[in-house]
């Protein structure tokens, strides 16, 4: 059964991000990631990873890609545009990025993994679990990510602020 | 005297001259002409004087050693900076600072006016403490400073007036022959210190009697000594620098290449007598060498005809008859002679030097002529100059040259013979120049006759005490024979073994009369042409026959040009354009070349595309990840 | 709660592979979407895919190991996915202001 939902939802991935890559339309291509992401998601929730399948959702399908929408309707940039470069350089790009996938396979295939199925309890993924590593262990680096969105936010206000002398 | 004062004295004796040449960088043209001409001159006179102080106490003691320091200690070899003053240095410092000191005097005289007179003291003070360095040695390392130090000081005063491009070659020519020489006497003193372990004078004698003399690597040493000494000393084949070296002043010639720093081959030689004695082949050669030298440059000077050309070759001759003298065996005989060259060389050169500058610089025999008339002083001190350089009894040329004789005698009246024959050669080409300088019809032309003036007195005083010295210097040493006790080589025996052969004394009396009779009929048949018959040599168009090969030096130059020089020359073009220029230039400039070329191929990459970057990462990353599997 | 055993009896018929297959399959496509595409959104949306590919295969480990620390990672590497995202289009927007196009190739005055 749960077989069954990992193909399905792998295939959707899969199939999502590479219709992403050929839409000529960059506002399709958005919502093809978007329907990636929720595919994602969901093998969170197959991994018993529930906090960060939620938190998943509400970061890249409501911020980032919305944020990538607004930026795309407020430029009109849902024109259709040029599609790639010459044929060539497509296939040289597939190839490199196939080749990196032969590799990062045979180094997978030669690996020896163990022979490990899920425990039958598994309580990471719950948010006490989470909770307890995240300000336990991982307490600093769990302050200075928000001296890192301070610092993101701050970046972009000055970059974008309308220069005096130019105005 | 305390040891500490007479190691003080012995420093200063070179210091002296040393401190008058720095004064001279520090001051250079600042000081007046007559400052300069005078505190040199003082110098290399207080240096005389203390000279004869040690002198005075060598009489006590028997060798004065000093150290100065340590200069370097490598391996086994330790060479000090150290002076020994034995009875063999004291007679060379005096003679080189006596009649250096006449010397300086003579040029504030004769270099008076001249744009670079300061600097031409302050070389004349350094050659005197290179030569003082030489003698003073107790090394053969440091006496190398000094033989190089003098060869450096020689080209800069032969040079000296550097703006005639002539002088110049004939300056590098002088350096460049020392140097072949010099060459030789380096592999010598490596072998020297490979056979005895040690380079000072004492070690090198102490174990040269102690081990087992092996012949060959003797024999070798000496003769590579010799051919140093060659170098330096004129003979052949390494002479033909000493007639172009008349292109310095007269005063250089006087000192340089007459009475001290030609002397220096015959002085290391004779300070290494030890070695010499225990290889008699070298012998041979030095004694071959010499005498066909005196006869081959007493046979050119019959026919040069510029004043001081002849006194050139003559002073190559008279050197070829100081070799022939430790050839056969008698160095004191040598250094007597050197003694007695020396006091009568300075004096002719110096005179010809007065006759010159009396001209207004003409140097030519055939343009000059009664003058006997015209410079009294110069003709009467240059007159006993060339009766002692005849060997005219009894002035000092007589006795020294017969104790050269008489030694030769020895191993075989041949020789003698050929000694005579060489004696026989300067009585006349000295004669001859006589004649033709100083009697007969004035030839000058009326402009410089009417400027003919004796020489003041600064100049005509050197010569006058150098005439005394010419006339009496035969007292050093006179034989048994005439009621003397042959002083010098008594003198001389702690460094120089006595050799006193005993000769019979009809034998001795005989020789002698023969050979001053040779001489006097020379002298006749000299005077015969020259001065009665008033012959004057022809001009350079007329001279035929072996004449003119005599005139062309045995076109010996051409022939050293030819062989050696032009090759030398060309192998340096050679060098220079293909080499250089091609293989070498075009190697680093290749180098050069291939780097920019690398580089602006190599800036392509930066197209500023920043999908190419991104591909070029993705590239190196798979490269890196294949590397990594791989490895 | 209780369904937690249910649902790892259940997975446990999917091995670990599968899900690390997955990401490599999915890191590839995002390295593809890079070189191939030119326009800006699109590159960017494949250096998201290739984020969210790594965060998939942390999250499967630290789940088949027991191990929080796994999930823990997956949320800083999100973290720093949005705050990039921001600045990363704060940039592009000052892009096309400046040059009127969102071409990958736009600014290229930095050559040799």
């Amino acid at each position: 059964m749960s077989e069954i939902f990992f193909y399905a939802l792998s295939a959707i991935a899969i199939a999502c991000s590479l219709l992403m890559l050929f839409q000529r339309n960059a506002m399709y291509s958005v919502l093809y990631l978007l329907v990636c992401f929720f595919a994602v998601a969901g093998l969170y929730i197959m991994l018993n990873a529930q906090f960060l399948a939620v938190v998943h959702i509400i970061v890249y399908a409501g911020a980032i890609m919305v944020l990538f929408l607004y930026v795309l309707m407020f430029l009109n940039l849902n024109t259709p545009a040029a599609f790639t470069k010459t044929n060539f350089l497509r296939m040289a790009a597939i190839m490199t990025g196939g080749s990196l996938f032969l590799l990062l396979f045979a180094s997978f295939y030669k690996s020896e993994l163990v022979e490990m199925p899920m425990p039958v309890t598994n309580t990471t993924g719950d948010v006490q679990t989470l909770g307890k590593v995240l300000f336990n262990e991982f307490l600093i680096p769990f302050e200075l990510t928000s001296v890192l969105f301070l610092s993101a936010m701050v970046g972009v206000i000055i970059m974008n602020k309308k220069d005096k002398a130019n105005g | 005297m305390s040891q500490n004062t007479l190691n003080i004295i012995t420093l200063l004796i070179p210091a002296l001259p040393l401190l008058g040449f720095f004064i001279h960088i520090f001051f250079k043209n600042k000081i007046s002409e007559k400052l300069a001409g005078i505190h040199a001159s003082m110098w290399v006179a207080l240096s005389f004087v203390l000279s004869l102080v040690l002198f005075n106490q060598l009489q006590s003691v028997e060798v004065i050693h000093v150290q100065l320091c340590n200069w370097f200690s490598v391996g086994g070899l330790t060479i000090p900076f150290a002076f020994q003053i034995d009875h063999l240095s004291i007679v060379m410092m005096m003679v080189i600072t006596g009649v250096g000191s006449l010397i300086h005097v003579y040029s504030i005289g004769y270099m008076h006016g001249d744009e670079g007179f300061n600097r031409f003291f302050s070389y004349l003070n350094l050659f005197i403490f290179f030569m003082l360095t030489l003698v003073m040695a107790n090394n053969y390392i440091l006496m190398f400073v000094g033989w190089e130090g003098v060869g450096l000081c020689s080209y800069l005063l032969i040079g000296f007036w550097y703006k005639n491009q002539e002088y110049n070659k004939a300056a590098n020519k002088a350096f460049i022959m020392n140097r072949i020489g010099d060459l030789a006497m380096l592999f010598g003193l490596f072998l020297l210190f490979q056979y005895a372990g040690t380079l000072t004078f004492d070690g090198v004698n102490e174990s040269v009697s102690r081990i087992v003399p092996d012949e060959n690597m003797l024999t070798a040493i000496t003769i590579l000594l010799f051919i140093g000494a060659c170098g330096k000393s004129a003979q052949l084949p390494l002479y033909t620098w000493l007639p172009d070296a008349m292109a310095g002043p007269t005063p250089v010639s006087a000192l340089i290449h007459a009475a001290t720093m030609v002397t220096a081959g015959i002085y290391m030689i004779v300070r290494s007598n030890l070695l010499f004695s225990l290889a008699p082949f070298t012998l041979e050669i030095i004694m071959v060498v010499g005498i066909v030298t005196a006869i081959f440059a007493g046979s050119i000077a019959l026919k040069q005809n510029d004043i001081k050309k002849v006194l050139a070759y003559s002073t190559v001759s008279q050197l070829g008859l100081m070799f022939f003298a430790i050839g056969v065996g008698a160095y004191e005989a040598a250094m007597f002679h050197l003694i007695t060259h020396a006091f009568f060389k300075a004096l002719l050169f110096l005179s010809a030097g007065s006759v010159i500058h009396g001209l207004g610089g003409e140097q030519d025999i055939r343009k000059m002529g009664g003058l006997d008339k015209r410079m009294k002083i110069t003709h009467w001190v240059f007159g006993f100059g060339v009766l002692a350089i005849m060997a005219v009894p009894p002035f000092s040329g007589f006795f020294s040259k017969d104790s050269i004789l008489i030694a030769a005698y020895h191993i075989s009246p041949v020789l003698w013979v050929i000694g005579l024959f060489a004696g026989l050669l300067t009585a006349y080409y000295m004669m001859r120049v006589y004649a033709v300088v100083f009697r007969g019809d004035e030839r000058m032309s009326a402009e410089v006759s009417k400027h003919i003036h004796e020489s003041p007195r600064v100049i005509t005083t050197p010569l006058i005490v150098l005439t005394v010295l010419a006339i009496f210097g035969g007292l050093l040493n006179i034989p048994h024979l005439f009621g003397g006790n042959k002083m010098m080589m008594h003198y001389l025996s702690p460094v120089v073994p006595m050799d006193e052969k005993h000769m019979a004394m009809n034998t001795e009396i005989m020789l002698m009369i023969i050979a001053s009779v040779a001489i006097f009929l020379t002298i006749y048949f000299a005077h015969l042409k020259y001065k009665i018959k008033k012959t004057v040599p022809e001009a350079d168009a007329q001279i035929t026959g072996f004449g003119k090969v005599l005139n062309h030096k045995y076109y010996i130059d051409e022939l050293y040009n030819a062989i050696v020089v032009k090759p030398l020359n060309m192998f340096g073009n050679f060098l220079y354009k293909i080499i250089d220029l091609q293989v070498i230039d075009g190697f680093v400039n290749g180098t050069a070349r291939f780097s920019a070329y690398c580089s602006s191929q190599l800036k392509n990459i930066q197209t500023g595309a920043v999908s190419f970057y991104l591909f070029a990462m993705a590239l190196g990353m798979v490269g890196i990840l294949l590397l990594i599997i791989l490895m | 709660m209780d369904n937690t055993g249910a649902l790892s009896e259940q997975m446990r018929a999917i091995p670990l592979e599968n899900f690390i297959m997955l990401s490599l399959i999915l890191f590839s496509i995002g390295v593809m979407g890079i070189l191939m595409r030119r326009n800006l959104i699109v590159v960017f949306l494949s250096i998201e895919l290739m984020l969210n590919s790594i965060n998939l295969m942390a999250a499967a480990f630290s789940s088949y190991h027991n191990d929080p620390q796994g999930q823990a990672f997956v949320f800083f590497i999100m973290v720093v996915a949005a705050a990039e995202v921001a600045v990363g289009l704060a940039m592009l927007v000052m892009i096309y202001r400046n040059t009127k196009s969102i071409d990958i190739n736009s600014l290229d005055k930095l050559k040799w």
